[in-house]
């Protein structure tokens, strides 16, 4: 999934309104509804995004930046979501940014306290990318509640990297810098689990594949498409078409005659 | 008392009880809309208070409290664990 800094540039700012410079990183924030994205994303960035004890106020993406280890990155706060199956708003925007701004790392932040459900949005996170670090945070409620989590266990069961924080606190926050420049360098190399399905969906997967790797051309991920075609996910479909339409006609400018032409 | 358990929709339980989901006889999108909710057979869940028509019914999940929809309520089958006339 490699899209040239420039053509990154120029969709991120048409579809989605963020401003990325040539050299840097960016960061996608994803998790569930109140876990503490936004007082992770104020703690990293030095920022003041509103940030409150209800669900749902981050409905739109805020973006702001921060310096690591010489290196810019722009931190991009999505908002709060259960899923990426797309069923409000928030997690269409949530999918959109992951599957077609194609971030350098993506941080999905976890509620230690509840962490069964949590999960279910990591999973579906590593469906679309691979670049992806696990943030637990409220590790500073799960001790209140007595909940110990063995991270290193998680980690292997992951295959990415997990990081214990209490954002509140401002704990964890190095050490999640310090992964967040290893995973966009490169210098750190991650393997999410992937769900398996039944033989049925898999060998489905496999018919499609081939098919899909055609228009996914190396910058979307092709399994997740071909997942979603299998769903017949019509709000994926439009988002998608609406997609390489665009990416088509801004950056082949060729095209849009070709097909006036048959 | 042992024997058949007895299963009922989540729409019977009244506020205040507590209840195993056994199975989830919906499809489609809700369908995955309340699997994402974290809503999946084994979870407990309990019913906080029904709103001011009857409909829809706040329920406790997983630490969250999820306002559902007696039609859709009426598809979750569940088994009582407390309250009420319930565990025969």
């Amino acid at each position: 999934m490699i899209l040239s800094a420039e053509k990154k540039k120029l969709l991120w700012q048409d579809q989605f309104g963020i401003s990325v410079t040539k050299d840097q990183f960016s960061v996608a924030l994803a998790g569930n509804p109140n876990v503490g994205k936004s007082t992770i994303f104020n703690a990293l960035t030095g920022l003041h995004q509103h940030t409150g004890n209800w669900p749902g106020k981050t409905v739109d993406n805020a973006q702001g930046s921060f310096y690591h280890q010489q290196k810019s990155f722009l931190i991009v706060d999505l908002p709060g979501t259960y899923s990426l199956l797309a069923h409000t708003v928030e997690e269409q925007i949530a999918r959109d940014f992951l599957c077609f701004a194609n971030p350098d790392v993506t941080v999905v932040v976890l509620d230690a306290t509840c962490l069964e459900r949590n999960l279910n949005l990591a999973l579906q996170v590593f469906e679309i990318t691979t670049k992806v670090i696990v943030c637990l945070n409220l590790m500073d409620e799960a001790d209140k509640k007595d909940l110990v989590i063995d991270v290193p266990s998680l980690e292997r069961e992951l295959g990415v990297p997990v990081i214990a924080a209490s954002a509140r606190q401002g704990e964890g926050l190095t050490e999640l810098r310090n992964k967040i420049y290893q995973v966009a360098t490169g210098a750190l190399q991650t393997k999410p689990r992937q769900i398996i399905y039944s033989s049925e969906v898999e060998n489905a997967l496999q018919d499609l594949l081939p098919l899909v790797a055609d228009i996914a051309s190396h910058t979307l991920p092709p399994r997740w498409i071909a997942l979603r075609l299998l769903d017949g996910d019509q709000s994926f479909l439009n988002s998608l078409s609406n997609y390489l339409d665009i990416h088509q006609t801004s950056f082949h400018p060729g095209w849009e005659e070709s097909k006036c032409a048959q | 008392m042992k024997g058949a358990v007895r299963i009922d929709p989540l729409a019977d339980l009244s506020p205040g009880s507590v209840c195993e989901i056994v199975s989830l006889e919906l499809s489609g999108l809700l369908r995955r809309r309340i699997l994402d909710l974290g809503i999946v057979p084994g979870t407990l869940i309990r019913c906080i208070r029904r709103g001011p028509s009857g409909d829809p019914t706040a329920y406790l999940v997983r630490e969250t409290l999820i306002a559902l929809r007696r039609e859709d309520t009426a598809q979750i089958f569940v088994r009582r664990l407390s309250n009420g006339e319930e565990c025969v």
